[in-house]
């Protein structure tokens, strides 16, 4: 058997290994998983392929343990990720906020399915988009891209390594069944075409190095394990020393730059895409397959001469809501169609603050809506 | 400073954090001793102190990482091992020690404890056994004896308790060793082969929990405790740890109950890479001259 090294071409893939495989280009060395349909492909395309790239593959006893060992390969210098789906990512939450706490940078693929508890294993749902969002106990900001392709999974897994580097944080990828089980050509650059962020280390050295003191961006520069540094990291509340202090002053002072160094940099973090919102009547505001069902919708609704748009969230968290804010002033309703029994819909509600309507279509799992459901919607808005 | 007011410093105090102290651990609690042991077992070795890691879960003697002056983690309750896990794999250059308590170790990350000893994955565990959960005021906890009165059995435990040696040695652990905190220079020599082996090296530690276990349980002091360990413990060189149960105010079977070499995790991953891949520079080459690089001798 030949080593193969990062693919280039184009590939016939799913969205799951078009995920791993956008780990690999990202430059992700490390995967610890836990087999869990629907996200297993994810995993299994790491077992195949890490090796040949030199990487570690290894298969856990459970999600909390991948979850804790893929920070601490992250510690380690290397970049790390793992795949899983509901159950398995309500696991992950704990160890999710420790990856928060210690600004570890890693990324974590939830192929959604159907919940709650185990569902339909083997059918699509959205269910867990506020879980991304509030999962882990405490205040805290998150990052979660939302891919309707296997292109995208493939793109999007990259974007999430880098916004993982530059920001130190965990970064989600809220793929869903259809999406991740979808086979479709998927076009993988040579590497030198793929902008990779690069992890920021100290520029001071050891001695004089203060682990968790930020740089302008509030970011903190990272230093590995293993490289003199001599760190202290915990999961308590802390100082810019990385030492527990257990004060209301120290919470107040590293929560808030935790939540801050996102939503400060929120314009340089949030990808949307828009059709013909600009003098929409009414918009359609959906992501992963949801967005690709409605954009079908948008189609069929136009012609029949109705103003509609469509607003595709690539990222969900933080949320777009200056744009949303925007358009709500120009448009009539919103129609947000996701398959849960409605999430988004309340951040699109409370950014339209009552300027336009906000209508819920939603779907409990087990498919996707159907096209006419939610041209039924948008006809009904413009009556 | 020592106690004729001297500010004489050891070679272990390089690995310690002083402008942490003082610790939060109670008069007559064993964690401190403990953590003396591992230091300065580490001095004695010549293991590149920058290539050490300590990692730690949640808990009286999770509190260990915090004080000691190398790259260090204090975890989630019951994760060290499995952070400790994607440290050593991904850096196999690091020389990975897992030093918890317990509850943190066996309850909620017993899972984990076992597997990784399954896997043979190189790395040290210290697990300091106080028999209760102390942090939170001296709970029932997996190792806890039976009769023993805590917090959440006040009339006398009735669960049956954990052998910690049989348990790491039936998962698969190649190192498997016993001591109390009194047993110090024992202790010392024990982690330092520890550190100077590979695979999964397990030592359970003793140790008095005064303030809140002892208390309970006849022993009030720090001493009470220490006194019980000399007069009870027993030193059993490769006693089956099947044997080796703690009864309440029993018999302490102590010593080196499991030393065997068996390929590592990254052994045997090694061996399939080769096998897959042909005979060529692999990454898992890379990672056996890492590790051997690692693996130092003794002073």
């Amino acid at each position: 058997m030949a080593r193969r090294g990062p693919l280039v071409g184009e590939f016939f893939m799913n969205g799951d290994i078009a995920c791993a495989e956008g780990g690999i280009s990202a430059g992700c060395r490390f995967f610890a998983g836990y087999p869990i349909t629907p996200a297993t492909e994810v995993a299994e395309r790491m077992a195949a392929r890490l090796p040949e790239v030199g990487g570690t593959f290894i298969q856990m006893e459970d999600e909390l343990g991948s979850m804790a060992a893929i920070l601490g390969a992250s510690w380690a210098g290397v970049k790390s990720m793992t795949s899983t789906s509901g159950p398995g990512f309500s696991l992950m939450m704990e160890n999710l906020g420790l990856g928060i706490m210690l600004e570890t940078p890693c990324v974590v693929a939830n192929i959604q399915r159907a919940g709650p508890s185990t569902g339909l294993p083997t059918l699509t749902g959205q269910g867990d988009m506020m879980q991304a969002r509030w999962g882990s106990h405490g205040p805290y900001s998150i990052i979660a891209l939302c891919p309707s392709s296997p292109q995208e999974c493939y793109y999007l897994t990259i974007k999430a390594f880098n916004l993982s580097e530059q920001y130190r944080l965990p970064v989600l990828v809220m793929a869903d069944e259809i999406v991740g089980h979808m086979s479709e050509k998927v076009v993988i650059p040579p590497p030198e075409d793929i902008p990779l962020t690069p992890r920021r280390q100290p520029t001071t050295p050891p001695g004089e190095y203060v682990p968790f003191q930020p740089d302008e961006d509030l970011v903190p520069p990272m230093a590995n394990a293993g490289d003199g540094y001599r760190f202290h990291v915990t999961g308590l509340t802390h100082d810019e020393r990385g030492y527990p202090v257990m004060t209301a002053a120290a919470q107040d002072k590293l929560v808030r730059r935790l939540i801050d160094k996102i939503e400060v940099n929120k314009a340089d973090i949030i990808e949307i895409e828009e059709d013909g919102t600009e003098d929409a009547d009414v918009i359609v505001c959906s992501y992963g397959i949801s967005a690709r069902v409605s954009q079908y919708a948008v189609e069929l609704a136009r012609g029949e001469g109705i103003k509609v748009g469509m607003l595709r969230l690539i990222t969900v968290w933080p949320f777009p809501e200056e744009r949303i804010r925007q358009l709500a002033r120009q448009t009539k309703t919103f129609i947000v169609p996701e398959i849960n029994s409605g999430q988004i819909v309340l951040e699109v509600e409370r950014c339209a603050g009552g300027k336009a309507e906000t209508l819920l279509l939603p779907h409990m799992g087990g498919s996707a809506h159907r096209p006419e459901t939610i041209l039924e919607a948008i006809r009904s808005a413009v009556k | 400073m020592n106690d004729d007011g001297s500010e004489q410093t050891q070679e272990m105090d390089q690995y310690l954090r002083e402008d942490r102290m003082p610790h939060i651990w109670c008069p007559g609690c064993g964690i401190g001793s403990v953590l003396h042991c591992f230091l300065s077992a580490l001095v004695k070795t010549d293991i590149d102190a920058d290539k050490v890691c300590v990692v730690s879960g949640i808990g009286c003697t999770g509190r260990a990482a915090g004080y000691v002056h190398l790259d260090s983690f204090h975890t989630t309750h019951g994760r060290a091992i499995p952070f400790a896990t994607g440290l050593k794999l991904a850096n196999p250059e690091l020389q990975v020690v897992v030093f918890s308590g317990d509850g943190d170790l066996v309850a909620i990350g017993g899972n984990h404890l076992i597997h990784a000893a399954r896997r043979n994955i190189d790395m040290t565990i210290i697990c300091v056994n106080n028999f209760n959960y102390g942090m939170t005021g001296g709970q029932l906890g997996p190792t806890t004896p039976l009769d023993a009165r805590t917090a959440t059995s006040p009339s006398g435990n009735y669960e049956r308790p954990f052998n910690i040696p049989y348990l790491a040695a039936a998962s698969g652990a190649t190192y498997v060793a016993r001591w109390t905190s009194m047993h110090v220079r024992r202790l010392e020599q024990t982690i330092n082969e520890a550190l100077l082996k590979r695979g999964f090296k397990f030592i359970e530690v003793i140790a008095p929990c005064p303030t809140v276990y002892g208390r309970m349980n006849r022993q009030p002091t720090g001493m009470d405790q220490m006194r019980y360990y000399q007069e009870n413990s027993v030193i059993q060189h490769g006693a089956d740890p099947k044997d080796v149960d703690i009864d309440l105010n029993g018999k302490i079977i102590v010593g080196k109950f499991i030393d065997i070499d068996l390929p590592t995790y990254s052994d045997l991953q090694l061996r399939v890479e080769q096998k897959a891949f042909g005979p060529e520079e692999s990454k898992g080459e890379a990672v056996k001259k890492k590790a051997a690089t690692a693996a130092s001798k003794s002073k």
